[in-house]
């Protein structure tokens, strides 16, 4: 039992330092490190020697010190025996080494004795490496998307692999496709349209969506269920079949190419989910407290300024993000309506640059992180409320 | 007392939900409804512009005399295929300006010039002259006269709205289009999409259902995916797998994993020898479900955390003391408290995956085997420009759709209710 348990352990945590290793090395090339072999089997060696020493050492010397010692020990041994890389590389390699050793802290001989201990040991490591696993698939693309953009053209051609920032230059030179795409490019324009669309949705429906919901949840009329269940019906369907008759009524109409045609289009497909979210949250409301108002002599229009509104704040938050997050990010409606590069949004700026093979792939990626980086930041500040109104939301996608 | 009241909360109820469903029914309920009316029409793009009848004015000074002026209108038919009929123009004049010698077509009422220009073919142009003279013989202020702008009118025939029907563009669909392919395509790409998704969030959400240092900044990335906008991440990952000088690619090569790089989005076929057994494996297909499952498992791991936050911790405690193991948990206790919304899940993102058009549009504009139900109407409608054989696979899409939502209500529709 004892045995079998250490053997696994060995295993899942030496090829788990490895495969880090590996990853480490990978994204070393990106920095223009001309590294052409990652040395698997030699690497597992190697972690396998310091994951030993490290669980026969045990609890025999101070952790700090030993760690320490172990971790520098290893990788003097890891450039020894590897090709020759910079000094910042050896010192990630040092830390990645603390860091794992670290992790080793509470694996000795007497801890790898207890019961399905190599069961936790293994879901240990399958945890950790999951998280490398997910953050790196996750972020890989957006690493890109951002290093590109301060790229030129030629040197992505000659060394693709060299994602490296030249911070010799002086800052204009660095943030050039920056400049360009809001000079030539016109980006500060379709900043403004895509705000503008967005934020005028995201008021639009507000308006439109509460006075509904308050009546889906409080009032009784006829064709109230009808109503509800329509909702959701209605929101399964998707835009793309929605296409080609609004494309000709908007053609003939003169809607086309316009902010207020978008407005309305975004408004109506973002309202059924609105009246949804908001009606549930409405209806968590103690009616009590509307009763009172009824008997102040409030109307209903009194009863939803005064005391549906300010009490149902959060809701209102969630949706007017998920709304902004929708509109912000459209780009189907956007490519059928806009042709005129004067009413451009973000999205169809960028698919506009693509439509010229000419254009260099920097400034196109420069425009990517400038749609974005707001959405992100948004996202990253307002969190609480935008995983509510996506987890409501999530129906559609 | 009590109806009247009832009948005041009614008549409240209507003026409250009434804009909203207004507007929800004009964009979208009609524009289904108007699907159908098409797709049994042979349109195509260009037909639906209306013919205009348009004017150009311009203004012209006549040598040796102010008082006189010549205003050119040039006329024109703004379609090309269409005629127009009854075409009539008016336009105003200043004050004490009068037109002298006026075509026959025309007259001259209360300061205005109103002719009656009977039909124009298609593609029809006129130059159309007047000569005016300032009454009291001053100086004409050309500007005043360019002020006013010649309104025109005309009828002429919408094809849209006349009653002329074909079954045409079905017969196009299900017979001459490969229809059957079309079907598979999206079939697969929903499938495999929609099961990649759930998998991985499933992996997700149990990583982040556990204790560890940054769990919440992690929770934040995972999102990360879809909170982006599909373009810049379409375009981001066109780069990274493009063959020439994608990322991906550069690497793969200088590991020496593959030799020659590798077209992900560009090939339709990748041929994979196994134990002798050759396998045809859809590539481009196959890139485009990978970027699909990347962008659209946070919504499953956000669905399966919340379920997954909500099991009784004491489940977990009574399975320590049986001496459970990790996996074990998982599967006894885990995966049958969250098989519910699993299914819910997959029902709707699936219906949600077979109507994805941007994500692949973006990636690979349908070509190299990725051609799937959505894109197909726009190729048809926009593309090949014929709107009728668009709203004919649109309307393919709303009847698989609805059969969806049947299968969904029957099976667990009223389950969706209580959780």
């Amino acid at each position: 039992m004892k045995f079998k348990s250490l053997i696994i352990t060995l295993l899942a945590s030496s090829i788990f330092l490895t495969i880090i290793i590996c990853i480490w090395k990978i994204l070393a090339t990106l920095q223009g490190l001309s590294f052409t072999n990652l040395n698997f089997n030699l690497n597992l060696l190697l972690s396998l020697g310091l994951v030993i020493t490290c669980v026969f050492i045990g609890k025999k010397f101070n952790h700090n010190l030993k760690i320490f010692i172990l971790s520098l020990l290893f990788t003097i041994l890891y450039t020894f025996l590897n090709e020759n890389s910079p000094m910042w590389f050896s010192v990630g390699i040092f830390l990645l080494f603390l860091f794992f050793t670290n992790k080793l802290k509470k694996y000795d001989l007497k801890y790898l004795n207890q019961d399905f201990i190599s069961e936790k040991i293994v879901f240990e490591f399958l945890s950790l490496f999951a998280i490398v696993f997910f953050a790196l698939v996750i972020l890989f693309p957006f690493y890109i998307m951002f290093v590109t953009s301060f790229k030129t053209q030629t040197a992505l051609l000659i060394n693709p692999i060299d994602l490296s920032i030249d911070f010799s230059k002086n800052i204009f030179e660095i943030f050039k496709s920056y400049f360009v795409i809001f000079k030539t490019y016109d980006f500060g324009r379709y900043i403004l349209t895509s705000s503008y669309v967005s934020i005028g949705t995201v008021l639009i429906t507000l308006l439109f969506a509460i006075p509904a919901a308050y009546a889906v949840a409080r009032l009784n009329f006829f064709g109230k269920t009808f109503l509800s269940t329509s909702i959701l019906i209605i929101y399964m369907f998707p835009a793309i079949v929605l296409v080609i008759p609004l494309y000709t009524v908007f053609s003939q109409l003169g809607l086309r190419n316009s902010v207020e045609g978008l407005l309305i289009v975004y408004t109506a497909t973002t309202l059924p989910v609105a009246i949804y979210m908001l009606q549930g949250y409405f209806k968590s409301i103690p009616k009590e407290i509307e009763e009172a108002g009824l008997i102040d002599g409030q109307n209903w229009f009194g009863i939803i300024i005064k005391i549906i509104i300010p009490l149902s704040l959060p809701a209102i938050a969630s949706v007017s993000l998920y709304v902004f997050m929708i509109a912000w990010n459209e780009f189907l409606f956007s490519l059928m309506f806009l042709d005129n590069p004067k009413t451009f949004t973000l999205s169809r700026a960028i698919n506009h640059l693509t439509g010229d093979a000419e254009t260099p792939r920097q400034y196109l990626m420069a425009g990517s992180v400038v749609v974005t980086l707001p959405i992100l930041l948004i996202f990253i500040y307002f969190e609480k409320y935008l995983v509510s109104g996506l987890t409501a939301g999530s129906v559609k996608g | 007392m009590s109806t009247t009241l009832s009948k005041l909360e009614k008549k409240t109820a209507y003026t409250l939900i009434l804009p909203a469903v207004c507007l929800v029914f004009a964009i979208i309920l009609f524009p289904i409804f108007a699907n159908v009316w098409i797709s049994f029409k042979e349109v195509e793009l260009k037909d639906i512009r209306i013919p205009e009848p348009r004017a150009k004015k311009i203004v012209k000074n006549i040598q040796d005399s102010n008082s006189e002026l010549k205003i050119i209108y040039k006329l024109r038919n703004s379609s090309l295929i269409q005629d127009i009929r009854e075409v009539k123009f008016s336009d105003k004049l200043p004050k004490n300006i009068d037109p002298v010698n006026l075509d026959k077509r025309c007259e001259f009422k209360s300061q205005k010039v109103k002719c009656f220009f009977g039909d124009w073919e298609a593609g029809y142009r006129e130059n159309f002259e007047i000569f005016v003279k300032n009454v009291n013989n001053d100086a004409i202020n050309s500007k005043d006269v360019k002020s006013s702008k010649p309104d025109l009118s005309g009828k002429s025939n919408n094809i849209l709205l006349t009653t002329d029907f074909t079954f045409k563009n079905f017969k196009n669909v299900f017979i001459n289009n490969n229809f059957v392919e079309l079907l598979m395509t999206t079939f697969y790409f929903t499938f495999f999409g929609t099961l990649g998704a759930i998998l991985l969030g499933i992996f997700a959400a149990q990583l982040v259902n556990q204790k560890f240092y940054g769990r919440t900044f992690m929770r934040s990335i995972l999102l990360f995916p879809y909170v982006g906008p599909v373009v810049a991440l379409a375009y981001t990952w066109t780069l990274l797998l493009d063959p020439n000088s994608g990322t991906i690619n550069s690497l793969l090569v200088n590991y020496g994993v593959i030799e020659k790089p590798i077209n992900l989005l560009g090939q339709k076929y990748l041929i994979i020898n196994i134990l002798g057994f050759e396998l045809k494996l859809r590539l481009a297909l196959t890139t485009v479900i990978f970027f699909e499952i990347w962008r659209y498992f946070p919504l499953a791991f956000l669905f399966i955390l919340a379920r997954l936050q909500a099991i009784p911790k004491d489940l977990y405690e009574a399975a320590d003391v049986d001496g459970a193991g990790p996996f074990r948990k998982f599967f006894y206790i885990t995966l049958p408290q969250i098989t519910a919304i699993l299914s819910i899940l997959f029902m709707i993102r699936f219906i949600w995956n077979f109507n994805k058009f941007e994500d692949i549009f973006l990636l690979t504009g349908g070509a190299s085997g990725t051609l799937t139900l959505p894109i197909s109407v726009y190729q048809q409608g926009f593309a090949v420009s014929n709107i009728g054989m668009g709203s004919a696979v649109s309307i393919v899409i709303v009847l698989l759709l609805i059969s969806f939502m049947i299968i969904y209500f029957k099976l667990i529709g009223k389950k969706a209710n209580e959780i």
